[in-house]
């Protein structure tokens, strides 16, 4: 909370010259802009991560098992990477179009990937994973009791999706829809290298162009409110309905013919366009010579940021286990929303964040070395447990989402049913709660793991002295604009992020 | 109950990573780290010098390695970007490790300046080593290597006598044709600023106004990209960076672009320069020996180190460029000081945003 509040600080200290620039030539484009960008990527997340994991939980199809985990993996592609590769393909100077022009004449133009359609696009097929990987978490445990009612009462498999499964897993598909928006609203490479201003880009404008931190912790302030107020609506309208799951698991049924053929081609042309060609192109740049760069030092950076990734993901699950339990066992409204609110960070751009952690950690440095007469020009920052700790605080909410709505699974009779065996405490959690809870918290673990291995802000700011990670190496490559070069580091970052995913998804689906 | 069972499994990967984690942290050996070095029981080693940069680990490193090798003193530093390297700064206060800032452009030099966050560095060699306008006239930081930011054009789609000046490319004649990267780069923003310096403030809207009217296709996020639209024919002039240029040459020998120095004529500002700099922090612990680090970057001894890795120029006149560099001819580059690109700089980018260039 603390890195939020000095970021709200800053509403104190309004810069007038600047924010009157801002309303008048910026902020009304930009609110468009980031209202249209929002709802797109919305649609697109909700369109591919539904429809993906119904097919895959529902359905048996070739390929579906492979696809029910591969799904997950344009995860592991950063999302400027992503933007950078699609720019790089789609663009005008890019090998589709030259072709095109070769083969149909030089006046050919295709509609630009530069612009917000390309945006949506880009951002969608980056983010989709976490609606996916949270529908199918609902859609295996919600049950098929519910189904089956609706199929006696005529309802084909269209409509009880519609109508049952949908507005059963809606605590899951608002979470995942949440980290999708939140992660567009915080976004500034992808939509830097596709052209598109947001919210974001003021932000930055005002602080790197305009020199007012001020201004640009106001209008991150914006941003989090804005959180805010989706998060309360979200709750509101949810009321106080229970999603707790009647009957065994549906087995997953064959699909026959055509529709057999649509599963698999569907799912294939997702993988293909979100991780397939992002990793073969970034492989190709590898081979056509950033190996070079290859040294042992690259050891060190992949060994930092499973570290700092694997370290990251224990502590912000282990925080949203007991940010959510406490949900869970006090079902009021203000334990409700500031369980929320200490996870709204994840809305504001990294930079933003990084800078309001790292105040108040060099405030207090400097406190404890004027109280205590030390000679030392450090006592907390630069120190690999403060580094943790903001990245805790970045991606808490990616670890809540899942871990909270994991626990609506848990029936109040089986809560009753172990306390009348004598179960209490900690016994309590081993035997119902980590058991119950386990694929809410595998895939917390997941998100967050992947996430951190991504991040790029707080490391840079944070990291003791020589404590590069794969990411660190991908901005020393891409800050001169050596995106082909950046192409070792981040082929790395995605197979570095390959091994613990895989580990962690066959711990999740031996059952 | 399977489930109870197997959950293990999941808490045993979890507390392998754990121990794993562990079990490194306690091997690893003492690196140069600042905050391992403070215990008061070690002693301290006879300097080291630590530096916050801008530019990037592949560019300092060399010359950094070079400079240890020959004088022993130990250098450390940490990368970030601009904006979070000087709040960094202004956090710590008189507690910052940091004895130099180095930065890719000279309006963040300014704004560390105008913060309070360096301090004046009087040296004859650096008097004499660097150009006079590409270094700060409070002496509190002082650039390294010159970037010149050109006109790049499509040698089958235009002669190079069509080109003059920046201004030029605001004119009808290039309609369509025109390619600029973002203005959100800090390099845009350095160009108009010193565009405002020497022409001032309306004449300059004027100009931007006419670029983005006569842009070919939307604002490009790096030079890279402008300049294979050029190649490609999508646009037939463009604005870049000439190490950018450089690595393409490098890579394409044939490349279908060409360099235009523009602003050459008599009464005419020259060619933009931006730099990369450094400047002493005011609370350096090893100041003296920070100076001799910055004394050495600007010496003829190292210029073409620092300033070859990227293919950018010296600002030490009496260094020739590298080869490659050399062979794109001689120009006159722009004699303002270039601390009017950081004192102009919020205006040129609230001048582009009313002009509306994104």
């Amino acid at each position: 909370m603390l890195p939020l509040l000095v970021v709200l600080s800053s509403l104190a200290q309004p810069d007038a010259v600047v924010w009157q620039h801002l309303a008048q030539h910026v902020l009304p484009r930009v609110l468009l802009n980031t209202l249209l960008l929002c709802s797109g990527v919305l649609l697109g997340v909700l369109l591919l991560g539904v429809s993906l994991a119904w097919l895959v939980t529902q359905y048996r199809f070739p390929g579906s098992r492979l696809f029910s985990w591969a799904l997950m993996l344009p995860l592991a592609v950063p999302a400027y990477v992503m933007a950078f590769v699609q720019v790089g393909l789609l663009d005008f100077t890019g090998p589709l179009q030259t072709l095109l022009r070769e083969l149909f004449g030089q006046g050919l133009r295709l509609p630009p990937v530069r612009s917000l359609g390309g945006a949506v696009l880009v951002l969608s097929l980056s983010f989709y994973p976490y609606v996916y990987l949270l529908a199918r978490n609902a859609f295996a445990s919600q049950g098929s009791r519910a189904l089956e009612v609706g199929q006696s009462l005529g309802l084909t498999p269209w409509q009880s999706l519609w109508r049952v499964a949908l507005p059963l897993a809606r605590p899951w598909l608002a979470a995942g829809c949440l980290l999708a928006v939140m992660e567009t609203l915080a976004d500034f490479g992808a939509v830097y290298v596709l052209g598109v201003d947001t919210f974001t880009t003021a932000i930055y404008k005002a602080w790197f162009a305009l020199f007012s931190l001020p201004a640009a912790s106001q209008l991150a302030s914006i941003l989090i409110m804005l959180a805010l107020v989706l998060m309360a609506v979200e709750q509101w309208q949810r009321g106080a309905r229970r999603y707790t799951p009647a009957g065994r698991p549906a087995l997953p049924r064959a699909l026959q013919g055509w529709q057999k053929m649509f599963a698999t081609v569907f799912c294939t042309a997702v993988l293909l366009l979100g991780f397939v060609i992002p990793l073969l192109q970034l492989l190709w740049w590898v081979v056509q010579g950033s190996w070079v760069d290859l040294d042992a030092r690259y050891a060190g950076f992949v060994w930092h940021s499973l570290y700092l990734a694997g370290m990251a993901a224990l502590l912000v699950v282990a925080l949203a286990l007991v940010l959510a339990y406490a949900r869970h066992r006090w079902q009021d409204r203000s334990t409700q929303l500031a369980v929320q609110a200490a996870s709204v960070g994840y809305a504001i751009p990294g930079a933003v964040l990084a800078v309001g952690l790292f105040i108040p950690v060099a405030w207090l440095d400097n406190q404890l070395i004027a109280l205590l007469g030390l000679q030392a020009t450090a006592v907390l920052k630069g120190s690999v447990a403060v580094l943790l700790l903001g990245l805790a605080c970045r991606f808490l909410s990616v670890g809540l989402s899942p871990v909270a709505s994991s626990f609506q699974r848990i029936t109040s009779s089986q809560v009753l049913a172990a306390r009348s065996l004598g179960e209490r405490g900690w016994g309590l959690m081993r035997c119902l709660y980590l058991p119950l809870l386990r694929g809410g918290l595998t895939t917390g673990l997941l998100l967050v793991l992947i996430d951190v291995l991504k991040e790029m802000p707080i490391t840079l700011m944070m990291r003791p002295f020589g404590w590069d990670t794969l990411a660190i190496r991908i901005f020393e490559m891409t800050s001169e604009g050596e995106w082909q070069r950046a192409a070792l580091p981040a082929v790395m970052l995605v197979l570095a992020g390959l091994l613990p995913v895989v580990i962690l998804i066959r711990a999740g689906e031996q059952r | 109950m399977n489930i109870a069972l197997s959950f293990p499994r999941t808490a045993l990967a979890a507390a392998v990573l754990l121990l794993a984690a562990c079990g490194k942290q306690e091997a690893a050996p003492a690196a140069p780290s600042v905050a391992q070095a403070a215990p008061p029981a070690a002693a301290q080693p006879a300097a080291e010098i630590v530096v916050y940069s801008t530019r990037n680990e592949q560019l300092i490193k060399p010359v950094f390695d070079a400079y240890t090798a020959q004088t022993g003193v130990k250098i450390s530093f940490v990368t970030d970007k601009e904006g979070p390297l000087l709040e960094r700064l202004k956090n710590e206060g008189a507690n910052t490790p940091a004895d130099l800032l180095l930065t890719v452009d000279a309006g963040t030099l300014w704004q560390a300046a105008h913060l309070q966050l360096l301090q004046p560095v009087d040296s004859a060699s650096l008097q004499k080593d660097v150009a006079g306008h590409l270094r700060d006239p409070g002496k509190q930081w002082y650039g390294l290597s010159a970037r010149a930011r050109s006109i790049f054009y499509n040698p089958t789609l235009v002669k190079p006598e069509e080109l003059s000046t920046y201004q030029a490319l605001a004119d009808d004649q290039w309609a369509g044709k025109l390619c600029l990267r973002t203005s959100k780069k800090v390099y845009n923003q350095s160009l108009v600023a010193m565009l405002i310096a020497a022409n001032g403030e309306a004449a300059t809207e004027a100009m931007v106004r006419g670029w983005v009217e006569n842009l070919a296709t939307a604002p490009f996020p790096d030079d890279t990209k402008l300049l294979e639209a050029i190649a490609a024919g999508q646009c037939a002039v463009g604005i870049a960076n000439t190490y950018y240029f450089g690595r393409l040459q490098r890579d394409k020998p044939d490349i279908a672009v060409q360099v235009f120095w523009p602003n050459q004529g008599e009464g005419q500002d020259g060619v933009h320069v931006n730099i990369a700099g450094a400047g002493v922090t005011a609370h350096a612990k090893h100041r003296d020996e920070a100076v001799k680090l910055l004394e050495w970057m600007a010496s003829d001894k190292a210029q073409n180190l620092f300033a070859d890795s990227n293919m950018e120029y010296p600002v030490n006149w009496s260094v020739k460029p590298a080869p490659a560099v050399s062979a794109w001819g001689d120009f006159r580059p722009s004699a303002i000081n270039i601390s009017k690109a950081g004192e102009l700089q919020a205006q040129a980018v609230q001048l582009m945003d009313r002009a509306g260039y994104q």
